[in-house]
Order: structure tokens, then C-alpha cells, then sequence
């Protein structure tokens, strides 16, 4: 019984990354930045738990140009699940720090990496379909009817130049990420 | 005779010589070194002055960016602006009526930017019309003519719109006197002295919308009111006119009016005719005025008739005018930043009467007058004058102010602005302009703290400082740097119209304040199309609505088929663009009108009567997008009996074959 149980700082460790998780709720995940000549202020999606943000308007204008879908919230069943996602890792971490077992930690760990995993690549699959599915009667054909943002980085697309990376949501989640795993590599070495 | 003719070649050459080493040096070479170095603002970046000229008999005010010189923007006010669909669109039409109709044209001489605390705030600037009398105020959030007031009694509104320091009051003084509107104005002109009257008005100012109403008007005695500037500081509550054609001359008064040794300043003390006001002795008059509103919301002008106004007789109520000499037709008439200077420039004088504010005050106390103007009391000028500027140059005209103890007088005669220090009245410095100026502007050069970096010259003649341009030349204004004890010219730039007086103010307290574009959801036009779904087409007899979007790149309906000869067309264009910089614009083949530029969430109107039967094209004017020449449809007139019905599509008007392919 006492092998399976956790340092106190492991434990403070978890709990605040449940914390952590807490807030990546209410703040913006993920950021696609857009510049052209036409626009030296630059436009910008963000991606909330909740649903995209920014100047998605103004960007939806602009894609009917190439023939790209309009992108409207309720299109996406992600932004009504991944509230209740983010907070459900939030119970689990504080759970696995009261409950003070290596084997919550564990599981707490891995599918913390599952579900990154699985969010790049629906990140991917959506942004493969909406630059995939052009509209062959639109204005302008893009060369190889392909107009996909990058999933992650920079990416010349046309006459503007895209840019995506993690916002603060992003970065909190990879920092929860960071810790649980420097978390478990610690108490295995422990051992 | 040999010798006598190289005696007299001899005698020729040292005299050509000699005269020739006395000419003045030319006049251009009056540019120093790093002149081009101040005046230069690099491509992408911001002037650090507003500059809002008026334009003169182009009716528009015309607003530069300083030091560059660059023209950054013409403002449609009181003349019609194909262009900008100002004055042609059904929406824009109002902010141009008067109690004469709809007048396409003025002369808008002075824009006065209005004050907080005697300082310029940046909210609005207003401008006046000087041949059918109006006051326009412009919104700086939009740089559009927001408002329009006609005034009665009045006729060349030229000592306007000049403003008190907290904008309670902008005024507005004729130029011409004239039998007032209610009275019978079919006399003979020669009866002047008996029948002809100057009325002076009082405009108040909504603190926070600005709307202008007549607070009342002033009855004065028939000369020309000509300049105007309110007291400030410890003279706030004083308003001071000058007025020439004090010998009430009606015909030739180049001569008639330039008789006097002396005509006047009038000093008004509208905090007592606020009083009278109050205690109930305005007399209610009949007149007749347009005031025009263009409300941003709706994006329609309003132009309403009024007719009442209320006359304070200032011969009859004591103590609300007094008359001071001035020397020889006074023209400007400027108050320092402190509220004690009243500079008085006589056109055809070679000094400069400096009247101090206190010494009025106590010639007021002491009844130090030499007698009576047409009831009006004239104090004797030696109690009102502080000092004169001795021999500053020839023919004073406009005096701006540092806040630094120094005063910029321009001398249209001498042509050139002189600086002078207006404890001492000693000259400090002069600089030649090219040529003749006229006004001259220093940022919030008229207001009670002055940003003195530049002075700007506005000069009447250009002669030969431009390329020519065939008979009629560009019009110039002069940027010189006052920074430091000599005035340094720095650049030239061309205007449109001609520009009298102007307003410069620091470009932080507008540029951020700037409207971007219309809220689309805030629209309330009545003819608004809240999207493509909400477009169509309504017949009501021979009157059809086309109810009708732009948005990149396609209006819609962009195919509209059974307008029929005799029809009354009117497009409601909504621009449901909802981004920066993204206007569209509306022409139609043959319509008698101008086209409509239709700014982002906003809607505007176009009326076209068909003249033939035939096909007529539209498209967009304002280059908008990649696929703007593709934005573009077709309206079908067919004759006055013809059976076609009306109908109305984008994108799915397609040959029969076609369509019939697609199902």
C-alpha cells in the first residue's frame, strides 16, 4: 500500500495542474495568425473551448474567393464537448492527487496524452476537409485545390502568410502536460 | 562722336550695373538646408497635425496632414460632391436645403475646431457658408458634415462660425446688412441708414451631441461685420466683432466705405444678453430657416423648416454692445490666449491697435466714450488701447498666437508675416510668403494654449510657384517652423479651392477616434437590406424600390427585368462589407445624377428615371476587390404598355438551356 503512494510535492504538482486545466475553459487554445499586403494589422482565428473567435467574418468573406466553406460554431460538435473534456481531466488530475495512488497518475498521464493526441488530429482532419473541399465553381481555383493552414507553424497560402500556434489555453495545457509527465518520470525513478 | 559713344556705353553699363546690385536678391533662394529634412514624413507614417483648410469658393473644407503637406481628405459640406454621391444621393439631399431650396453650392470661408476649457477637443469642426448664411458642423469621427443651420437676417455670413471657449455659443455675423427677413425688404437700395440692419447670431451647441439651434440673434446697427473671435479666459463671456463700411455706404465702396479714419470693433458681452434673454425681452420674430441633421444611424439627412427666432434689439438693451475705434476697415480681430489682447488689423493701416480687455473694462466703468454710433456707445480709443505695433508692415489682416508671448500678424500688402511680441509691441521677425497671404494658422493658434511648432500662410497669388497650369493657378499654403526664433520656411503645397482660414490641431486627439466602418445591425434605414435574403423589388404605381446588397464581389440582384418607360427607379444600396476600407460604389448608364459610394454598413440611395427603352448596365465604381470589374448587372427597360413582368435574381437567370441542363 505504501509503494503505490505519492510524494506530497507530486501530489501539490497534480493538483495544481488540475487547476491549471480549469482555466484553459475560458481562455482562447489556439491561434491562426493571417497576413497579407492588404491587411498590415492582420487577421486572427482563435479557437476557445467554446468555438472560434476572431475575425471569422471578415475571414469567411475573404475564403468564398477560393471557395472554402464558411466556418460557423455549430458546425463543430467539439465546442459543445470540449468544455465538459477539459474539465473532466481537471476532476481527474485533483482526483489522482487525493487519491494518492501511482496507478491514477498513470492513467491520468496517458490519457491526457491520448486525448492531445486525438485533438491534433481532429485539428488536422478539420483543417484537411475545409482546405480540401473547395467549391470547383469559386472565382479562384487554387493550384491543386488544396488551401490548408498549417497545423502547426508557418505557411505561405496565396497572398497571405498563416501562422498557428498555441495560445495561452495551449500553452497552459502543454505546461499541465509537462508537469504530470516530469510528475510520473520522477516517482518511477523512485522507485 | 566716337567718343561720346563709348562715353555713353560706358555711362550705361556702370548704371545697369549699379541698379542691378541693388535689386532685391530673388526671393526664392529663401530656403535654408535642412528644410526638406523637417518637412519630410516618410512613406507609411503619420503626420503629426491635422490641418483643416477651408476650400474657399469650393463650397468643402480640405484637411492636410502637417509638416508633410500631404492631402489626406476633401469633406463635402456645403457644395454638392459627385464624387462622394454628397447632395445627389436621396439620403444626402436634405443636409443641402434651404428656405431658398436646394442650394448645390457655397463659399465656406472659416473652420473653427471646437474648444473644452479653451482648448481645441478634437469633436467637431465647424464652417460657414458665406453666400446663402449657414453654419456646418463636422463630425471627427467621421469627417462628414453632420449638420447643417440656415440663418435668418442674415446675408454673406462672414464673421463665422468662430466659437466661445467651451463651445456654448458658435456665432455668426452678416456681412452684408439688410432689411431684416420680416420686414419689407423692397426698398430702395439708397435708403441704407434708414432700412438696412446687421444681425449677429447666437448658434448654441448641444454639449454632447452638438446639435446646433439660434439661440438668438443680435440687432445691430447696418455696417460690415467682418471678423470675429470670442474672449477667453478672464474675457470669456465677451465676444468681439469688427466692422467696416461704418459710413453705411450702398454702392462703390472701395471708395464710400473707406472714408473713415477709424471704423470699429464691437465688443459684445453676451453674458448680458444671456440675462436679457432670460428675463423675457427677446422679441419673437417670423422668419424662415432650414436646419439639416444627417443622423448616422439611419444614414439620412433630415431637413426641417423653422420658423421663429428671437431678436434682442442692442440699441433699445444697454450694456450688451460697445463700439471701439479701429484704424481704416478693420479685418481681423484676434484675441491673445490669455483673454487681455484684442488685435484689431486694418486693411489699409500701417500699425497695429492692440486693445487691452481690462482697459475696456474700466472705460465701461468710467463711461469713457466719445459718443454714440446708432445707439450704440464708442469708447474713446485711447482708453481702449493697450498699444500699437509701430510700422510693421503694410496691409494687417490675421494675427495667431505662440502661448509663448508672441503674435504672427500676415500683411497682405507687404506679403509677408511678421512676429511680434505683444507685451513690448516690438517687431522680432519677419519672413516674405508667395505671395500676398491672407490667413495664417498656428495649432490651436486661436484657442487659450496654442501648440506653436508650425504656422502655415495661406496666400491668395501663386504666380509662378508651381508649374503652370494654364490661366487658372493652384492655390498655396506656406509651412514654416516656429520652434525657434526665426521663422524658417520649410514647404510649399498647392490646395484645393482657396483656402481662407484653417485649423490645425495634434493628431492624437482625432486619428483614435476614427469610425472604421458602419455596424451593419445598427442600420436603421427604412430601405435597409439586413442581407442578400432580405433583397427584392417592390412596384408601389410607377415608383420601384430596388432593395439591393453589395458585398464582394456581386450586388444583389444584379438582373432586373420589367422596369417599364415612365418609371421612377430608386436603388437602396446596402453595403454589408463589415471590414476597414472596403467601400463600394453604385453608377448607372445614363442616370441624370452622380453615383453612390457606400461605405460599410451603411445604406444610400440613388434616384434614375429611365429615358428609353433598352438595356441598361450597372456596376460598382470603387475598385473593391480582385473581381471588381466582374461586379456588375443588367436592368431591363422595357416600354410603358409592356407585359414583362418585374422580376429580380443573382446568379440564377440562366439561358433556358442551361437551366434546364442544371435540373
Amino acid at each position: 500500500m505504501k509503494r503505490s503512494g505519492l510524494l506530497k510535492s507530486s501530489r501539490i504538482l497534480l493538483f495544481l495542474s488540475g487547476v491549471i486545466l480549469l482555466f484553459i475553459v475560458k481562455v482562447p487554445i489556439w491561434r491562426i495568425e493571417l497576413n497579407a499586403p492588404q491587411y498590415p494589422e492582420g487577421l486572427a482565428l482563435t479557437i476557445h473551448a467554446d468555438g472560434i473567435k476572431g475575425d471569422v467574418e471578415i475571414i469567411n468573406g475573404l475564403n468564398h474567393y477560393i471557395g472554402m466553406k464558411t466556418l460557423h460554431n455549430k458546425d463543430f460538435f467539439e465546442f459543445t464537448a470540449l468544455p465538459y473534456l477539459i474539465v473532466a481531466f481537471s476532476v481527474l488530475f485533483i482526483l489522482s492527487a487525493v487519491i494518492n495512488k501511482k496507478s491514477a497518475l498513470f492513467f491520468s498521464l496517458f490519457s491526457f496524452i491520448f486525448f492531445g493526441i486525438v485533438a491534433m488530429i481532429d485539428f488536422y482532419r478539420w483543417e484537411f476537409n475545409y482546405g480540401h473541399d473547395l467549391n470547383p465553381d469559386a472565382a479562384i481555383k487554387v493550384p491543386g485545390m488544396s488551401y490548408q493552414p498549417p497545423l502547426i507553424g508557418y505557411k505561405q497560402l496565396l497572398n497571405f502568410g498563416a501562422y498557428s500556434i498555441p495560445d495561452i489555453g495551449g500553452c497552459l495545457f502543454i505546461a499541465a502536460g509537462i508537469i504530470i509527465l516530469s510528475i510520473t518520470i520522477h516517482e518511477i525513478k523512485r522507485k | 562722336m566716337k567718343n561720346l559713344t563709348t562715353r555713353l556705353l560706358m555711362i550705361s553699363i556702370v548704371t545697369v550695373t549699379f541698379f542691378s546690385a541693388c535689386k532685391p536678391k530673388n526671393l526664392n533662394n529663401a530656403v535654408s538646408g535642412d528644410a526638406a529634412a523637417k518637412a519630410y514624413v516618410a512613406p507609411g507614417k503619420y503626420d503629426e497635425y491635422y490641418n483643416f483648410l477651408s476650400g474657399g469658393f469650393s463650397g468643402q473644407m480640405s484637411v492636410y496632414g502637417l509638416p508633410s503637406g500631404r492631402l489626406l481628405r476633401v469633406i463635402p459640406v456645403f457644395s454638392v460632391d459627385p464624387e462622394k454621391g454628397y447632395g445627389y444621393s436621396e439620403e444626402t439631399k436634405p443636409m443641402l436645403n434651404t428656405s431658398h431650396g436646394m442650394v448645390p453650392w457655397d463659399d465656406l470661408h472659416h473652420p473653427e475646431l471646437s474648444q473644452t476649457n479653451g482648448e481645441v477637443d478634437g469633436r467637431w469642426i465647424f464652417g460657414n457658408a458665406n453666400n446663402t448664411p449657414r453654419v456646418a458642423r463636422i463630425d471627427l469621427k467621421t469627417f462628414r458634415t453632420a449638420e447643417i443651420i440656415e440663418l435668418p437676417n442674415s446675408a454673406g455670413n462672414h464673421s463665422s462660425p468662430f466659437i466661445t471657449e467651451n463651445t456654448e455659443y458658435v456665432v455668426a455675423g452678416t456681412r452684408f446688412s439688410v432689411p431684416g427677413d420680416n420686414e419689407n425688404g423692397d426698398v430702395p437700395i439708397n435708403t441704407y441708414k434708414k432700412n438696412f440692419k446687421g444681425y449677429i447670431s447666437f448658434i448654441s451647441v448641444g454639449k454632447e451631441d452638438g446639435k446646433m439651434d439660434i439661440a438668438f440673434q443680435l440687432k445691430c446697427p447696418g455696417v460690415n461685420f467682418d471678423l470675429s473671435h470670442a474672449g477667453k479666459a478672464k474675457s470669456h463671456g465677451w465676444f468681439f466683432f469688427s466692422c467696416y463700411n461704418t459710413e453705411q455706404a450702398n454702392t462703390l465702396l472701395e471708395v464710400n466705405a473707406s472714408q473713415r479714419d477709424k471704423d470699429f470693433i464691437m465688443a459684445v458681452n453676451w453674458k448680458k444678453a444671456e440675462e436679457y434673454l432670460k428675463a423675457g425681452k427677446g422679441k419673437k420674430e417670423i422668419v424662415k430657416y432650414a436646419h439639416n441633421y444627417y443622423n448616422e444611424k439611419s444614414h439620412t439627412a433630415i431637413s426641417e423648416m423653422r420658423h421663429e427666432v428671437t431678436i434682442l434689439d442692442t440699441k433699445e438693451l444697454k450694456d450688451i454692445c460697445y463700439f471701439i475705434p479701429c484704424p481704416k476697415s478693420p479685418h481681423g480681430c484676434d484675441v491673445d490666449p490669455t483673454g487681455e489682447y484684442i488685435v484689431g488689423s486694418g486693411k489699409l493701416a500701417a500699425l497695429i491697435p492692440v486693445f487691452s480687455f481690462d482697459k475696456i473694462q474700466k472705460a465701461i466703468a468710467d463711461k469713457a466714450f466719445e459718443g454714440e454710433f446708432d445707439g450704440i456707445p464708442v469708447i474713446k480709443y485711447d482708453a481702449a488701447l493697450y498699444g500699437e505695433v509701430k510700422k510693421p508692415g503694410l496691409g494687417p489682416l490675421h494675427t495667431e498666437f505662440d502661448g509663448k508671448g508672441n503674435a504672427y500678424t500676415s500683411f497682405f500688402v507687404s506679403s509677408e508675416v511678421v512676429k511680434w511680441n505683444i507685451k513690448d509691441l516690438k517687431v522680432l521677425d519677419r519672413v516674405p510668403t508667395y505671395y500676398s497671404v491672407g490667413h495664417l494658422c498656428i495649432p490651436g493658434g486661436d484657442s487659450r494654449k496654442p501648440s506653436p511648432k508650425y504656422m502655415i500662410a495661406y496666400n491668395k497669388i501663386t504666380k509662378d510657384r508651381y508649374l503652370p497650369t494654364g490661366p487658372e493657378l493652384a492655390q498655396s499654403a506656406q509651412l514654416f517652423d516656429i520652434s525657434g526664433d526665426k521663422m524658417q520656411l520649410i514647404l510649399d503645397f498647392p490646395t484645393i479651392g482657396e483656402p481662407h482660414y484653417a485649423q490645425a490641431i495634434p493628431a492624437e486627439l482625432i486619428k483614435n477616434n476614427s469610425v472604421k466602418f458602419f455596424k451593419i445591425e445598427e442600420n436603421t434605414n427604412p430601405y435597409v437590406s439586413q442581407g442578400e435574403g432580405n433583397t427584392k423589388v417592390v412596384r408601389t404605381g410607377k415608383k420601384i424600390d430596388v432593395y439591393m446588397t453589395a458585398i464582394r464581389s456581386h450586388f444583389s440582384p444584379d438582373n432586373i427585368e420589367g422596369v417599364k418607360l415612365g418609371d421612377e427607379v430608386y436603388f437602396h444600396v446596402t453595403n454589408l462589407e463589415q471590414d476597414w476600407d472596403v467601400p463600394h460604389g453604385f453608377a448607372v448608364k445614363g442616370a441624370v445624377n452622380s453615383e453612390l459610394l457606400i461605405m460599410p454598413g451603411e445604406t444610400q440611395t440613388l434616384k434614375w428615371v429611365p429615358d428609353r427603352v433598352g438595356m441598361f448596365p450597372m456596376y460598382c465604381t470603387d475598385f473593391c476587390s480582385a473581381l471588381h470589374q466582374e461586379m456588375q448587372g443588367y436592368i431591363r427597360v422595357s416600354p410603358a404598355g409592356s407585359n414583362v413582368p418585374l422580376t429580380f435574381s443573382t446568379g440564377t437567370n440562366l439561358p433556358k438551356e442551361e437551366a434546364a441542363a442544371k435540373k
